[in-house]
């Protein structure tokens, strides 16, 4: 039953990201960016929301976990080269981490 | 050669690729032993996913047909690999004042699948990674 929920959350966030980078990566991948950001918010939120183990398996392992992606991340960072790499990479991981932190503090009331 | 227009097939093909890829990360996290203090499953996930994903361009079966890049890197590799787990891992730890491990991890994930990509530029060309990116295998 898990295992079905973290597939069908998975199936709606991984074709979203597919299509936000479609969509938005230039020569800056900033599609990628978006939907890492977002998802980590939204995984905060979740994370704060004292949600079912089942609500947690579909919004937050499939759909957060497939809406976002470390390897093609890493990937378009890595070919941005020099102080691209570095600005990409460095600003995804803070502002994707102050976005989980502003998400979990939005439901939770505290850190 | 331009990026091909998302239809519904390759779109189907990018869901049924997360789908597949988000439940190998659930099992690798269910299979492996609890790690309290430090979020190892995630990070294995995460380095793995993104040596696959580097070196996927150097197979010539992937380029047969579109669908196929979307639904190995986009589909498979893209929901295997995670950074909303990563960064809520991240805020979970400093939250409870482990800033040590924290920023261990923050750090040692990005060097580790920086490292990745880079070994797997060793066993690709620029002309396949340009066609790849172009069939959209790494959105």
């Amino acid at each position: 039953m898990t295992a079905l929920l973290v597939a069908l959350g998975a199936a709606v966030g991984a074709p979203l990201r597919y299509l936000a980078g479609h969509h938005l990566d230039r020569a800056v991948p900033w599609g990628t960016f978006a939907v890492n950001v977002a998802g980590s918010f939204l995984l905060g939120a979740f994370t704060a929301s004292a949600l079912s183990g089942a609500a947690l398996a579909l919004l937050g392992t499939g759909f957060c976990g497939a809406l976002t992606t470390y390897s093609a991340f890493a990937v378009r960072a890595v070919e941005l080269g020099g102080l691209r790499s570095l600005g990409y990479a460095g600003g995804t991981i803070v502002l994707a981490l102050a976005a989980c932190a502003a998400g979990f503090v939005l439901v939770a009331g505290q850190p | 050669m331009t990026r091909p227009t998302p239809t519904p097939g390759l779109v189907a093909a990018v869901a049924l690729g997360g789908a597949l890829g988000a439940l190998g990360r659930w099992a690798v996290g269910e299979l492996t032993p609890p790690s309290p203090g430090f979020p190892w499953a995630t990070l294995a996930v995460n380095v793995a996913g993104t040596l696959l994903l580097a070196l996927l361009p150097a197979v010539p079966l992937v380029r047969r047909r579109p669908a196929l890049p979307l639904f190995l890197g986009t589909g498979v590799l893209g929901g295997f690999t995670t950074l909303s787990a990563y960064a809520e891992e991240s805020r979970s730890m400093l939250a409870d004042g482990s800033t040590g491990p924290a920023l261990a991890y923050l750090v040692g994930t990005l060097l580790a699948c920086v490292a990745a990509v880079h070994l797997g530029h060793h066993f690709t060309d620029r002309a396949e990674r340009a066609a790849f990116a172009e069939a959209e295998g790494d959105e």
